[in-house]
């Protein structure tokens, strides 16, 4: 690898707004996508995109959300070589290939899984993380192989795997190659609970469909970021189907923690440290020094 | 028109009405028309043959869906024998729109589950169309874990518009019940057999999908989404379901080239539900000589060769940048 970690992450966009270009300076100042809070962007960033004044979490996108939870030291990408193919050249009101094209272009990433092998607070693990500007997330062929590779990594290395999910489900232009793509995750998780490697799946903003119905449900401890849009049909399919006004709050975190879905609701600057904690006790190993 | 024909299958209906109008003349005519009604039947069975010839994805589908489709328990009533319906989830309630029990096949006792639609509106209703619940993944889930304890096959007919998208669902964690079911099948100990027999939808279909061979009905179809779902999101209209289904690549063909499923199983001519029995007994026969084959395998290698097939899905490429 040729890029040092920090080198890779410099340039990554992490606006919102998916035609910002890499490498462009970001504004001086920046809005609370919640409470219309005028924010300094410097400061928001110190503050892992949460808004310091109604602690709304703003969508934080793969290597970034990679950045904030490792270590500094992490250096090993996983997967980096995997290209999406468009197999069934599939044309809907656009090509896949240019849909691909221009997320790779507005994103700086080939695919939507983002997967380094690096350590939090000085414990080993692997951790991956959607980018859901690239094709809201969705998961195709290259994100299923990145999970396969990501969890086999932790398989061999006896380390734990951390996975947060951010996704509206398959990709349909991949058709039933991105379904089976939940067959092929969930697998290699199975081999991971035999072989007592911890996983923790991490539930962001939105986790929807194939990938909630898949590896992201399928943890040793669900984690949720607070308000999160979490559920398995999209709350208009739902309404739709059942004619009827859907509950306040229904799908976000708050609510599956009530339903007994996930284990915690989660604070994201308190991640690092909540996740060090679950996977050195997970793994039977004494508590470190944070480092 | 006939509401038993499809509307490709138009001519054919005029045809078969002709041959039926002729039958009755033929009682009290003093004319042999035996020779024309049997000239007329032929001739129908050669249009019907170039008509299912050619039968494009979403017409496919309109079979795959079609009112008169044999449905799971029509083929376990034939292919099996001894059946014992069980029931329930254990947790929370029983899910008629998933099937499943003890039965023989061939004297051999197997698991067998599925999902089942109703036949008419009442019957659909209990049985929710075929789409099932948190609790019908759940309770698919206690009969495969069932069988393998005592070490019996798993057989499953996927027949469904995918997991049912309602409030009562999502509370009850519909995404964990099939992502649940997808990683305990990948590791069942036990031979696992999956065929698709109408609708395979999406991750509601998967979620009794994942075995050691995925066969599928020659007129049935298996995708991530319904037609008119991907039409309606990617196309912004549901009317270009007809498109979207032939772009997925949805039929029993293209996803026996893509390598997504290991077997075709045909129907007769007309497609299932023109002759019932016979559907039954191709995959009877289809069933039988996939476990014999299995069991030469044994288990250890069984699960090897699912392992390696389920974590090789996928159509990417690799760059070769240093």
């Amino acid at each position: 690898m040729t890029l040092s970690w920090f080198e890779k992450l410099m340039p990554t966009s992490i606006r919102t707004d998916s035609s910002t270009k890499r490498g462009v300076p970001e504004g001086l100042w920046t809005k609370c996508t919640s409470c219309n809070a005028v924010l300094y962007r410097a400061e928001l960033e110190r503050n892992l995109e949460v808004c310091p004044k109604c602690n709304h979490h703003m969508r934080v996108f793969g290597r970034k959300r990679l950045e904030m939870f490792l270590d500094e030291s992490t250096t090993e990408e996983i997967g980096a070589s995997l290209i999406p193919f468009d197999k069934y050249k599939f044309k809907d009101s656009k090509k896949y290939k240019d849909r691909l094209l221009q997320a790779q272009k507005n994103t700086g990433e080939k695919d939507a899984l983002i997967v380094y092998k690096g350590k939090v607070k000085g414990v080993p693990v692997v951790a991956a993380a959607f980018d859901f500007r690239f094709m809201g997330g969705s998961m195709g062929s290259v994100v299923g192989e990145r999970f396969l590779q990501a969890a086999t990594t932790a398989l061999e290395e006896k380390i734990p795997f951390i996975c947060f999910s951010a996704s509206g489900g398959a990709r349909m232009q991949e058709a039933l190659f991105s379904l089976m793509q939940m067959a092929k995750t969930s697998a290699v998780l199975a081999k991971l609970a035999k072989n007592k490697i911890p996983y923790v799946s991490v539930l962001t903003d939105p986790t929807m469909g194939g990938v909630s119905a898949s590896f992201a449900m399928l943890g040793d401890v669900h984690i949720a970021e607070p308000k999160a849009l979490i559920g398995f049909a999209g709350p208009r399919v739902i309404e739709q189907t059942v004619h009827e006004k859907l509950p306040e709050g229904f799908q976000r975190s708050e609510f599956l923690l009530e339903h007994g879905a996930i284990d915690m609701v989660v604070d994201r600057r308190d991640l690092r440290d909540r996740i060090a904690s679950l996977v050195l006790m997970l793994s039977n190993k004494p508590a470190t020094q944070t480092g | 028109m006939n509401p038993n024909y499809l509307d490709f299958e138009q001519p054919i209906a005029e045809l078969e009405a002709k041959i039926e109008e002729l039958r009755y003349v033929g009682d009290d005519s003093e004319v042999n028309i035996g020779d024309e009604i049997s000239k007329l039947e032929e001739k129908s069975r050669s249009l019907t043959k170039t008509i299912f010839n050619k039968l494009d994805a979403w017409q496919t589908s309109k079979l795959a869906r079609h009112p008169m489709r044999p449905y799971t328990l029509d083929y376990i009533d034939r292919i099996f024998t001894d059946f014992q319906e069980l029931h329930g989830d254990r947790a929370f309630s029983d899910d008629a729109a998933l099937v499943g029990g003890l039965a023989r096949l061939d004297g051999m006792p197997v698991m067998v589950l599925g999902q089942q639609k109703g036949r008419d509106t009442k019957e659909n209703i209990r049985r929710n169309f075929g789409m099932p619940r948190p609790e019908g993944y759940r309770k698919a889930l206690r009969l495969m874990k069932l069988a393998e304890r005592f070490r019996l096959p798993v057989i499953t007919f996927i027949d469904t518009p995918g997991a049912y998208p309602g409030i009562g669902a999502e509370e009850r964690n519909q995404s964990e019940a099939i992502a649940r079911n997808l990683f305990e099948m990948a590791d069942l100990q036990t031979p696992v057999i999956c065929t698709v027999i109408g609708e395979g939808g999406s991750g509601g279909a998967l979620a009794i999908g994942v075995g050691d061979r995925v066969m599928m009905l020659e007129y049935s179809t298996y995708s991530v989404i319904s037609p008119e779902g991907c039409a309606s999101i990617l196309w912004k209209s549901a009317e270009k379901a007809p498109i979207a289904a032939e772009a997925m690549g949805i039929t029993a063909k293209k996803l026996k080239e893509a390598g997504l499923i290991d077997q075709i199983i045909r129907e007769p001519l007309g497609s299932a539900h023109r002759d019932v029995d016979e559907t039954a007994r191709n995959i009877k026969q289809a069933l039988i000589d996939t476990l014999e084959n299995f069991e030469k395998m044994g288990m250890e290698k069984l699960l090897e060769e699912r392992y390696r097939r389920l974590t090789s899905y996928g159509e990417y490429l690799e760059e070769t940048t240093a």
